[in-house]
């Protein structure tokens, strides 16, 4: 009884550090642990109209969705996004946050222009590119026209939709990233410069040998992010292009939402899922991998 | 950092010029809302006039406020939500020690590389067997738990002294008491950013409402703002871009004030 007793007592931490816990672990286990495993489930599976299971179909769907053309095709879309909006983004961002770390009189302003677009939605930012995108009233195709260059179907040809979509979303990730580079940039030892300063050396010297090295933990912590959230884009594809023109702006995520919420096949939007959640899985473990080793820490 | 005036000047025309191209087609969203409609067609930047008819336009074509007071209503609920699940946790795994604090800190650590996207359908489910579509508690309390925010506040909470903690145990003060009275308090900069950060994100979100409102009952902006794209199409692109403008004023606001704080915050919630 009494060792019982003290058992409980030593325990009191524990149950009491429980009672802490315990509305992350029940809000995660119910929609992030359990929904995951319930999309695996159902990948292997063909489903009804609601989404039940219906027959086991093994790897069927698998199968079913590398072989297709759709499917493919999306994945292409996918990776072209992926290479044409994160590094563009990523340089873009640590050019502006580099000019705004200067210690200049009315920085702040420029600080608050580079990351306004933060700021501003998905949703928003999506109609106002809408706009400029269209093809008889929008800006580019006004600029294209003062300056005698034919007109372009930026949204509606399949050559050019994806790269379109690509201008609007590094816009809008811009900010975000801006601000995270501007952070890292604000956290490096001000003494490092000046002791480099004394030998005479010049700015891209001082940039290629002290600020990239002490700056690369937060790079390397954005290009994660945006990696992740660029296989995650759905909003501007739905405003945009709704996936088209034939297609060519159908990435993963607008593709899960048609299969599933429009077209009702719940088993290959799961599959799908699944290979989205494994993409991701693989460029974090990429990416820490490669970090380890390349990522000088202070 | 002392320089020479032409590179001064050099770096003032490059943060002029480079701003001006980011702040742009913001700029031109706000121009438009004002102008007519000949005056889109003709292409101007500036309007003729400044005239609020856009913008009375879109709040009598679609039930604006309202979509503006539910999305209000969700990001405030789902801020505070983060607050206190994330802060609980986080003070859970600083100042208890208990058996398997690894383990669940590495689950923690495992929710952050599941997409969201990836669970989104039997989270489709999930809100209609509760009879959740259309209520703002579908709309929120999944967002609730946050493995960012917790590790965002953990690092904060590891900068407390344990001396302070020692202390508080010896002064008979509760658990939940030092929680309340002295770890909160201290970390209130770290509240703030993830409670900026929570705000925004929510306000922005745009799959999951469109996913679980089917009506206009608790629809949010975002989605407003789909469907007036959608009626208004090629027709009145002026009142389209005043929904705009009223739907970022709340978020581009809270951005300029707490620029400096979220910079911060977020950068070192990212790192350590």
């Amino acid at each position: 009884m009494t060792r019982i007793g003290t058992m409980w007592r030593k325990s009191l931490d524990g149950r009491t550090a429980a009672l802490y816990l315990l509305p992350s672990i029940i809000l995660f286990s119910v929609f992030v642990f359990y929904p995951m495993f319930r999309t695996i489930y159902l990948s292997f599976f063909l489903t009804d109209q609601t989404g039940n299971a219906a027959i086991m179909v093994g790897f069927e769907n698998f199968q079913y969705l590398l072989g297709s053309s759709e499917f493919q095709n999306s994945m292409k879309a996918t990776g072209l996004f992926v290479l044409y909006t994160v590094p563009i983004t990523i340089i873009l961002a640590l050019f502006f946050a580099l000019l705004a770390n200067e210690k200049l009189k009315g920085i702040g302003f420029f600080r608050t222009m580079y990351s306004s677009t933060m700021g501003i939605s998905v949703a928003a930012s999506s109609v106002i590119w809408l706009f400029m995108f269209n093809p008889s009233i929008g800006m580019f195709n006004r600029l294209l026209g003062v300056m005698n260059l034919p007109q372009i179907q930026w949204l509606l040809d399949p050559e050019w939709a994806l790269l379109s979509v690509s201008i609007s979303t590094i816009w809008m990730n811009i900010g975000f990233s801006f601000l995270i580079l501007l952070g890292g940039l604000q956290n490096i030892d001000e003494h490092l410069y000046e002791s480099s300063r004394i030998d005479g050396a010049g700015y891209f010297y001082r940039l290629r040998r002290i600020t990239l090295p002490m700056l690369s933990p937060t790079l390397f912590f954005i290009i994660t992010i945006s990696l992740i959230n660029a296989f995650q884009t759905f909003g501007q594809i739905d405003i945009l292009t709704k996936g088209g023109p034939s297609q060519s702006t159908n990435l993963i995520v607008y593709s899960i939402y048609r299969e599933a919420f429009i077209n009702y096949q719940f088993g290959t939007a799961s599959a799908q899922a699944v290979i989205l959640f494994l993409i991701i899985l693989v460029v974090t473990i990429l990416q820490f991998k490669l970090g380890e080793r390349k990522v000088h820490y202070q | 950092m002392k320089m020479g005036l032409p590179q001064k000047i050099w770096i003032y025309f490059l943060l002029i010029v480079t701003s001006a191209f980011v702040f742009f087609p913001v700029l031109y969203a706000f121009m438009i809302s004002f102008m007519t409609g000949p005056e889109i067609i003709q292409g101007k930047f500036f309007p003729e006039s400044i005239s609020f008819e856009n913008y009375s336009k879109v709040f009598s074509r679609l039930p604006l406020l309202s979509y503006l007071l539910n999305s209000f209503i969700v990001s405030v609920s789902v801020m505070l939500g983060q607050l206190v699940v994330c802060s609980l946790a986080a003070y859970a795994f600083v100042f208890f020690k208990f058996k398997g604090r690894d383990f669940i800190f590495f689950l923690f650590i495992s929710t952050m590389m599941i997409p969201w996207e990836a669970t989104m359908i039997p989270n489709v489910f999930t809100i209609r067997k509760l009879d959740w579509f259309n209520t703002y508690q579908g709309l929120t309390l999944p967002f609730f738990a946050l493995a960012f925010g917790t590790f965002l506040l953990r690092q904060h909470f590891l900068t407390i002294p344990k001396e302070l903690h020692e202390a508080s145990q010896i002064a008979g003060l509760s658990r939940f008491r030092f929680f309340w009275r002295v770890v909160l308090p201290v970390s209130k900069t770290s509240l703030v950013t993830l409670g900026a950060y929570g705000f925004l994100t929510t306000w922005n979100m745009y799959l999951w409402p469109l996913l679980i409102t089917t009506n206009k009952s608790v629809r949010t902006v975002q989605i407003g703002l789909k469907q007036l794209q959608s009626q208004e199409i090629a027709t009145e692109w002026g009142v389209v871009m005043a929904g705009v403008i009223v739907v970022i004023i709340p978020t581009l606001l809270l951005l300029f004030i707490g620029q400096k704080q979220l910079q911060k915050g977020l950068s070192q919630g990212a790192l350590k």
